[in-house]
């Protein structure tokens, strides 16, 4: 059986207690904020636990790398508390549960994993993916499972993590680029924190896009506009890949503009919000979002996660900006694709 | 038969009578007669009930499965998963009445001449080429293009006016073409819809042999019914070319600027053929001609692109006529829709189309109103020298 | 009969008759699990009112039954001729003849389709919509309101049949009868009232009093957006008052409520929850937001207890979702089994039944190794509802379509001892109907048919008492 690695010692003599300071929706000094987080490591009833809108965020504020939003979710399991509804939990717990209906391409050591989300086919095509694409894997089996620390419920990412882990090890892959933030995300830290080793190397598929610019440096004619970018909440996971957003976009010619909601203040899609019934916060919070990306003049509204493309994409283009994902921009960059 | 595991899953829900937002029915043999038995789910639930012999073969029977025009709306919008085989089943069908011998006396007509003499109009083989007298178009050696005519644009005189335009068009815009001429062979794929396999196979491999014989390479057809049976027939069995309808490489001639053109003021629509547009996805090279016409306006019919309605000459019917005149005839339909948008030429880009349409128009007495003309006709009727030949012919 | 025959062309024209053995096998069967009992003699499509009546007047003198037929879809087998006779295809009466945009009604022929009728207010009057049914686009209007259906309006307004502001009828005499304001006024604004309302002799007979060759339908406001939310509980005891409490908004347009077993899925991993898809509209982003508050609002208790939340709709599926009729409901349901076959009976019952009857489904479903769909739809503002017992099946697997046979009896037997009423009933279900019946109002029905119908040529068999 898995278990956090939890260390309360570095939380109890945290001087910031940044977790919860930080935390964009929750209101709290740092006397209060360090007090619940001891309660909600004892196991005693916090505020925190009902007020946490599951953003993620805390996971990078913590400077000590404790994985304080993974105890939130184990105490709120422990408590048999929910964040949405019970039937739309065990919806979702039943959509993820292997079927046996998945595909496996051309398997080789380095191989591209597209999650559950057959659209990650369709966008990893073309030079960008030359000589990767056909070995690729998708279906429920290789599901990263970190979606339900959203709805509080470790116990089916350490159920069938390891499952996926071994599904992907038994294939030889030995590099795999993740074409969701949130499988990287998953890979290396979800599966660390709950002491499952993680045989393959992940490899975050902006590094791997990156890289792959670089080689087609001399393809590139420079887009010459300014976007916004939609931080989704997964990449909270993986902060250390971040910069390579700023990196691609230097090198296909995009200003990523200034503006309030970024970086570390970057805003939740709003989807998880209302997932958890959270309706009024999840308005406001993607009006923000997008008045923010309408203030500072931003012609593009760049995603890197599907479901943020999706819960914003209409949303945004009524506002008069242009939703594409990452991948699209860059292929549009060496003359792949007709400007959206 | 084949594809027999597929026919019962019919819902006979109608979806296939459709245009996409449903605002008319678009199969014209349902139109014609107004019975459910002529629309894809009835065909579909006869043949269904002739494979359990709760019905037999009849002439009534033949009569129905014969009365499509193949135009593929019922593929197009039927919601089954099975909607790409809906005419594949029908043609199944039809070759297991020609097996029986049981084909109305029309369809049997069509087969026999094109086995004895080589195409339904009884033109003898060494005539075929003779449209192309005083054209000035040569015939095929080592031209980079073949010009393929088939057999309605050799034989008929609507059509054989249409293979001159676009012939010359073609050659004085600088494209190196040549005709088969008399060795021309039908291309066979109204034989193969209307259920002669057999037959349609002696032609392909004949037509096969004779391009690789004479080292055709790139061909241009004038008519989609020769232009869908060289994409996707002839590659299974071997004959594998570069194929294009002339709209395509007229459309980029165009935009190339290799034709000059004055303006032209005039309003015309364009009709769909469905060999071209439904079968096989080509609706906006037509369109690219027509809007490179300077002073020409373009407007659309109701019913367009993967919603146009049938000429009603698909399936054969052309020259079996199992769908007749009258009121309710595809092609006076059509004329209707054409006249509706306000335009004074309905433009086509298909010798079978161009007849129908004809003929539509006359029955409709709409002479005065609107008239029937191939692109590359208007395209010449806008070229700041037109050919002269061209000119009288019209 | 070859006489017959001629005075049929004479009436109609050569191509619009058939006593072909291929005609009559079509139109002697639905695509439903009713089966086949003496297959017509002609089949015929006339274009107009007056090749109607002329039909009707022979089929009087020669007292052949006749059968009017719309598309054909209500899968119980009403069109189905009981007594061979006449099946009169009403579907080349199509045409559209009016609009009264203010007074917001239309006026189509008897033969005119939902779909063509959808697509025609879209393009010339794209702020009015008629009430738009699930069933396939070539059911026609006439149909929909001989048989009660319901559509996307019926939440707001009530049953098609409530929607009607007028209708001409041809009688089973031949007279050319028009019913409502039409009948002593050019207007078409009302179906009965205030005159003595003749319309409930013809709404819900099942062509067996008439035949319908015009109907004037209200149209309804159309607003800009629409939009949908599906609210899902694995509670079925909170149903009802979850549609309570969304009704009680007035905010809401349609709203539906879907259950099923293990259709498509082993293991079913949908089965045990109910979803309520309601939608909304509105003709700005305020007023649609508004809108879904008040909607989100309303079920308050149920998300705070969690028992029940909202799914979130993903853009890939709204489209679906939102199309009239949806499409996938047919591709999903009638080809699941890979055999064309979908069939189900959908009574009208109280609202506060629901967690039976989807716990009865559920049973009867299990019991018979079924798949199984509930498709319950909200009629008015809670007044009742439509609980569809929905199977698909495989049309060469008699064993299949035997058992579904069964269920859908079990299931009709238990609606009815629970209070509900037949919808678009088969002869089977209208004859436990009128068992059940208040004999007093069954002698109605029975006296009403008498005088309309003496020759009984009207669709025999259905509504009759043996």
């Amino acid at each position: 059986m898995y278990a956090l690695k939890f260390n309360q010692d570095l939380c109890a003599s945290c001087l910031t207690a940044d977790c919860l300071v930080k935390c964009q929706y929750i209101n709290v000094d740092r006397e209060t904020a360090h007090d619940e987080m001891m309660k909600i490591i004892k196991g005693e009833k916090s505020f925190i636990l009902h007020d946490c809108v599951t953003c993620y965020g805390c996971q990078e504020y913590c400077p000590k790398g404790n994985h304080p939003f993974y105890m939130i979710s184990e105490r709120r399991e422990e408590n048999g508390m929910l964040t949405s509804s019970r039937p739309v939990t065990n919806l979702w717990i039943n959509i993820g549960e292997p079927r046996g209906e998945y595909r496996v391409g051309e398997i080789k050591e380095k191989a591209l994993s597209c999650c559950l989300i057959g659209e990650f086919m369709e966008l990893a095509r073309g030079k960008l993916f030359d000589g990767i694409r056909s070995s690729y894997i998708l279906g429920m089996e290789f599901f990263c499972q970190a979606v339900y620390l959203h709805f509080a419920k470790s116990s089916v990412i350490k159920e069938r993590l390891p499952r996926v882990i071994e599904k992907i090890n038994q294939l030889g892959i030995k590099k795999l680029i993740c074409m969701h933030d949130e499988c990287y995300g998953s890979f290396t830290s979800l599966a660390p924190a709950y002491g499952m080793e993680v045989p393959f190397e992940p490899i975050h598929y902006l590094e791997y896009l990156y890289e792959r610019l670089r080689e087609l440096k001399s393809e590139i004619t420079p887009l010459n506009i300014k976007a916004a970018y939609q931080r989704p909440c997964s990449s909270r996971l993986s902060p250390d890949k971040y910069h390579f957003v700023g990196d691609i976009f230097d090198l296909i010619g995009v200003e990523l503009v200034e503006r309030e909601y970024q970086g570390d203040n970057a805003l939740c899609c709003g989807e998880p919000l209302r997932v958890g019934d959270r309706y009024e916060l999840a308005n406001d919070v993607q009006k923000r979002n997008i008045d923010d990306m309408v203030k500072n003049k931003s012609k593009y509204c760049v995603f890197n996660c599907l479901f943020c493309q999706l819960a914003l994409s209409e949303k945004v283009s009524k506002r008069g900006i242009s939703p594409i994902h990452i991948i699209d921009l860059c292929k549009i960059a060496i003359g792949e694709k007709g400007v959206e | 038969m084949e594809y027999e595991e597929i026919v019962h899953r019919c819902f006979r829900c109608g979806f296939c009578k459709f245009t996409e937002n449903y605002q008319d029915f678009n199969c014209p043999s349902y139109l014609k007669f107004g019975l459910d038995t002529y629309a894809a789910g009835g065909r579909m639930w006869l043949i269904n009930a002739w494979l359990k012999k709760e019905i037999k073969t009849s002439r009534h029977y033949a009569e129905i499965l014969y009365s499509c025009v193949t135009c593929g709306n019922c593929k197009e919008h039927c919601v089954f998963t099975f909607k790409e085989d809906l005419l594949n089943i029908f043609e199944a069908a039809k070759a297991e009445l020609v097996n029986t011998g049981l084909i109305p006396p029309s369809v049997r007509d069509y087969l026999n001449a094109i086995t004895k003499i080589g195409n339904p109009y009884k033109i003898v083989q060494n005539k075929r080429g003779k449209w192309a007298e005083g054209s000035g178009i040569q015939i095929f050696s080592d031209q980079e293009y073949l010009f393929y005519v088939g057999d309605v644009g050799s034989c008929e005189e609507r059509g054989e006016k249409m293979a001159r335009f676009v012939g010359t068009l073609l050659a004085e815009a600088g494209l190196s073409i040549g005709i088969m001429g008399n060795k021309e062979r039908s291309d066979g794929n109204d034989v193969k819809v209307l259920g002669e396999n057999g037959l349609f196979l002696k032609l392909a491999e004949d037509n096969i042999r004779n391009f690789r014989e004479n080292g055709v390479k790139k061909i241009i057809t004038l008519d989609p019914h020769a232009f869908n049976a060289f994409t996707k027939e002839y590659p299974k069995l071997g004959g594998n070319f570069e194929v294009w309808h002339y709209t395509q490489i007229l459309s980029t001639l165009m935009k190339d600027k290799k034709i000059s053109l004055s303006e032209y003021k005039v309003k015309v629509t364009y009709h769909d053929p469905c060999y071209l547009g439904r079968h096989n996805n080509v609706y906006n090279a037509p369109r690219e001609i027509l809007k490179c016409i300077p002073g020409l306006e373009l407007v659309e019919m109701n019913r367009n692109k993967k919603n146009a309605f049938c000429c009603g000459g698909g399936g054969g019917n052309f020259f079996t006529d199992i769908l007749g005149a009258g009121e309710e005839s595809p092609g006076r339909i059509r004329i209707r829709d054409a006249l509706d948008t306000g335009a004074e030429i309905l433009a086509v880009a298909c010798p079978i189309c161009s007849k129908m349409l004809d003929d539509a128009v006359k029955s409709e007495g709409l002479e005065e109103k609107i008239k029937v003309q191939d692109i590359a006709e208007i395209v010449n009727a806008a070229r700041r020298n037109p050919t002269q030949h061209l000119v009288e012919s019209v | 009969m070859i006489d017959f025959y001629k005075s049929l062309v004479e009436i109609v024209g050569e191509g619009h008759v058939s006593n072909q053995a291929e005609e009559l096998y079509f139109y002697a069967r639905d695509s439903g699990l009713m089966p086949i009992h003496k297959p017509p003699d002609y089949v015929v499509a006339p274009k107009t009112t007056q090749e109607v009546q002329k039909i009707v007047e022979l089929a009087n003198e020669k007292k052949i039954p006749l059968v009017p037929m719309g598309g054909g879809m209500s899968l119980a087998g009403l069109i189905n001729p009981l007594k061979g006779g006449i099946v009169i295809d009403m579907k080349r009466m199509r045409n559209i003849l009016g609009v009264n945009e203010k007074a917001r009604y239309v006026i189509v022929e008897g033969g005119v389709s939902q779909g063509a009728l959808g697509a025609y207010l879209e393009r010339n009057y794209p702020n009015l919509r008629h009430s738009a049914v699930e069933a396939p686009p070539a059911t026609t209007i006439a149909s929909s309101v001989v048989i009660h259906g319901q559509g996307r309006l019926t939440q707001q307004y009530g049953f098609t049949s409530d929607m009607v502001s007028g209708l001409e009828v041809v009688l089973p005499t031949g007279e050319i009868c028009r019913i409502g304001s039409c009948a002593m006024s050019p207007d078409w604004f009302s179906k009965g009232p205030t005159l003595p309302d003749l319309s409930g002799l013809f709404l819900g007979w099942l062509g067996t009093t008439g035949i319908i060759t015009k109907v004037g339908l209200k149209l309804y406001p159309k607003k800009k957006i629409r939009d949908v939310e599906m609210f899902v509980t694995d509670k079925a005891d909170l149903i009802p008052d979850i549609l309570f409490n969304l009704t009680h908004t007035e905010m809401v347009e349609d709203i539906l409520i879907g259950s099923q077993s293990g259709i498509h899925f082993d293991p079913p991993m949908f089965k045990g929850y109910h979803y309520v898809t309601l939608y909304i509209t509105g003709d700005t982003d305020d007023e649609l937001e508004f809108k879904r508050k008040m909607v989100w609002d309303s079920l308050k208790e149920f998300r705070e207890n969690k028992d029940g939340g909202f799914m979130w709709v993903l853009p890939m599926i709204k489209p679906g979702l939102l199309e009239a009729p949806q499409k996938w409901i047919t591709r999903t349901l009638a080809d699941d089994k890979k055999g064309g076959g979908f069939t189900y009976s959908g009574p009208i019952v109280l609202i506060e039944k629901y967690p039976l009857f989807a716990k009865r489904l559920e049973e009867v479903g299990d019991k018979h190794k079924l798949d199984y769909a509930g498709l319950a739809r909200v009629i008015g503002r809670g007044h009742a509802m439509m609980f569809g017992f929905g199977f698909p099946f495989n049309r060469v697997d008699s064993d299949l379509m035997d058992r579904v046979r069964k269920a859908l009896h079990e299931l009709i037997v238990f609606a009815f001892n629970q209070g509900g009423i037949p919808w678009k009933p088969n002869i089977e279900e209208q004859k436990m109907a009128m068992e059940r019946m208040d004999p007093n109002t069954l002698k109605i029905m029975m006296m009403i048919k008498k005088n309309l119908d003496p020759n009984g040529i009207m669709n025999p068999g259905n509504w009759e008492v043996e």
